[in-house]
């Protein structure tokens, strides 16, 4: 349509080419060498091989590492959500005082610089004497993640037509019946999006978890721990699967968050 | 109407205000409503219709006065403790929801089981032609099949009175007109009230038993579409109504119930009949709908004329308006059948003289 001149055109795909080789080749490298014979990462490659694979999947340290995640990242998805919804719903429906104040109360965590945040939670847990257990890094990775949960959530409800909930409550439903019956169906496709950036973030997350884990290691703190020894290439290999888990939940709320997000019914 | 003149009013507003914060968007109304009665609360943005009709659902809370439903005060009374359902202006249908569980959604709040909520549903649907839509999804029905689905949904509990806010504004013309119907006629069928919100006359003239015309938060008038037509009681809704000539002059001389008002385009005889007599020397302003001005190429002897050059016209279907203005430079809008205008031709005729009985004329109160 516009009169955009042909080498215009391959000169901006080839940036687009070029940012997300800058973004994506460190991951397929490394993809690519826990396959490699090799121990060193260099060209040329030996030969292909998955016994990277086999030594973490006969090491007891990576599977427990492997089950604090799960239980960390799910729990904290779950919690981040829930507390994520009633902060955006609470944004969406209410006027009060100090509204702005709390909304940059909430919004806060991800601007603090993460090693500056972990050093608080672990000086804080210390304190209060729950540092080192599972459940203190599902509380600080709850923290940390619940900006995302609301901005996620607060942004559907934007797409709500507003009369929706009030012909709920004019249809008899009172006020609790009407977010179960009306907000939280029309928020569902953000809601499990949030679920599942929430349990991605919170399964990548390495600063704060190194600091509070205590002895309930998360993979990547066992990643760090296992490269600061030597250079092994499973390390490599744990990498591609925690990738490989992560870009599936993002993907997965990404599609989720569009396809229905197309589908509204808000008439002007 | 139907109803005996016993019976008791179903909605009351007894001096209502309503204020948010400094901003006062109604501005103390009475209305009483009967039962089986349509009526259309009518009035351009900002007029405080819909947040009058929002009170009487309950979705706000008046500030003074009361409102009465039945004989029962509601003002603390909660919108899911009201029989009142709503049809939406942007309908408000539930996306989530196939069209039957829209339809059920009331029955469902009020505990109705699964199997009667579904035959009643689907009783509503069928009533409304819809019924081979139960199952869709709301976002794959036309405009219309949707608005049938609001009314479904709003009626299927049975209410006594029916709230609607400008529900046909995002419909285009020939489906308002086929709407209209489908309302009139479902309302007279039912026997239920009728509390319709618009700014759009013709659907309020065309619908209602009583209009109630609103501006800057108060009443200006209730009546019948045809008195509200024919007799503004105002300046304010003579203008609102339209397709009015309004004059304003000095009153010179009282014969009988017949006024003499001396104005720029000269001195006319208004009839005030039912009006307070204005005393001699006072303002006053009179109106003469267009559709009662006649007119002529040639000079006539009526009881009023003025000559008046053509300055354009408007055709809208077989309906013609003609704007003139008088020597003085007031205008005059004069509005006649297309088939009348057939053997004139207006362009080179230029002048016209204009031509209406004191009857037809109609004295203004301020």
């Amino acid at each position: 349509m516009s009169g955009r001149d042909a080498l215009t055109t391959w000169v901006l795909r080839f940036y687009v080419v070029l940012v997300f080789g800058f973004i994506f080749m460190p991951i397929v490298a490394s993809v690519i060498f826990s396959f490699n014979s090799q121990r060193f990462p260099t060209v040329p490659l030996g030969s292909f091989t998955t016994e990277w694979y086999t030594a973490i999947l006969n090491d007891p340290d990576i599977w427990e590492a492997a089950r604090t995640s799960i239980l960390v990242s799910l729990s904290t998805s779950v919690l981040a959500t829930f507390i994520g919804f009633c902060t955006a719903y609470t944004d969406y429906r209410f006027k009060f005082r100090y509204k702005y104040g709390f909304l940059a109360l909430a919004l806060l965590p991800p601007t603090i610089p993460l090693i500056i945040m972990a050093l608080a939670m672990l000086a804080w847990f210390a304190k209060i004497g729950i540092s080192g257990q599972v459940w203190s890094i599902i509380a600080a990775h709850t923290v940390l993640t619940i900006p995302f949960a609301m901005a996620i959530i607060r942004l559907r409800l934007n797409e709500m037509d507003e009369s929706l909930e009030a012909a709920a409550w004019n249809l008899g439903a009172s006020e609790w019946r009407a977010v179960k019956e009306v907000i939280i169906p029309f928020a569902k496709p953000a809601i499990i999006s949030s679920m599942c950036l929430t349990a991605a973030v919170s399964f990548d997350e390495f600063a704060v978890a190194w600091f509070v884990s205590g002895l309930n290691k998360t993979i990547p703190v066992v990643i760090l721990e296992i490269v600061t020894g030597n250079i092994d290439p499973q390390v490599n290999a744990i990498g591609s699967f925690v990738f490989l888990v992560s870009m599936t939940l993002v993907v997965l709320a990404q599609i989720l968050f569009m396809t229905k997000g197309k589908r509204r019914t808000v008439t002007p | 109407m139907t109803n005996s003149p016993a019976s008791q009013p179903i909605v009351e507003f007894v001096d209502v205000v309503k204020r948010f914060g400094d901003f006062e968007a109604v501005k103390g109304i009475d209305l009483e409503i009967m039962p089986g009665e349509f009526i259309a609360i009518m009035g351009s943005s900002g007029c405080g219709k819909t947040t009058t009709l929002r009170m009487l659902a309950g979705l706000e809370a008046p500030t003074e006065g009361e409102i009465r439903l039945d004989g029962q005060v509601m003002n603390d009374v909660k919108p899911h403790d009201r029989d009142t359902p709503m049809v939406w202006q942007s309908l408000a249908l539930f996306p989530f929801l196939n069209v039957r569980e829209n339809v059920e959604f009331g029955l469902k709040m009020r505990g109705v089981g699964p199997d009667e909520r579904k035959d009643r549903a689907m009783r509503w649907l069928e009533r409304m032609e819809i019924e081979q839509f139960a199952e869709r999804s709301v976002d794959q029905l036309s405009g219309g099949q949707r608005q049938r689905v609001a009314l479904a949904r709003a009626l299927v509990t049975e209410p006594k009175v029916l709230l609607l806010d400008e529900p046909l504004s995002a419909l285009d013309a020939h489906l308002v007109i086929r709407m209209q119907q489908v309302l009139t006629k479902l309302q007279r069928d039912l026997g239920i009230t009728f509390v319709y919100v618009t700014h759009s006359q013709s659907e309020a003239f065309a619908m209602a038993d009583r209009v109630v015309i609103m501006g800057d938060g108060k009443i200006a008038q209730v009546g019948k579409p045809r008195d509200i037509y024919r007799a503004p009681a105002n300046r304010f809704v003579a203008e609102f109504v339209g397709r009015n000539n309004i004059l304003t002059g000095t009153v010179t001389e009282l014969a009988g119930s017949t006024v003499a008002i001396a104005t720029p385009a000269g001195t006319f005889t208004v009839s005030a009949e039912g009006a307070a007599l204005p005393a001699v020397g006072a303002t006053a302003s009179f109106v003469i709908a267009a559709d009662l001005v006649h007119f002529s190429p040639d000079p006539m002897a009526e009881e009023n004329s003025v000559e008046c050059s053509l300055i354009s016209e408007e055709f809208v279907g077989s309906v013609m308006t003609l704007f003139l203005e008088s020597k003085d430079g007031t205008e005059f809008k004069v509005q006649t059948q297309e088939r009348v205008l057939a053997n004139i031709d207006l362009k080179a005729t230029g002048r016209f003289h204009l031509g209406w009985s004191a009857a037809s004329a109609h004295l203004l109160g301020e």
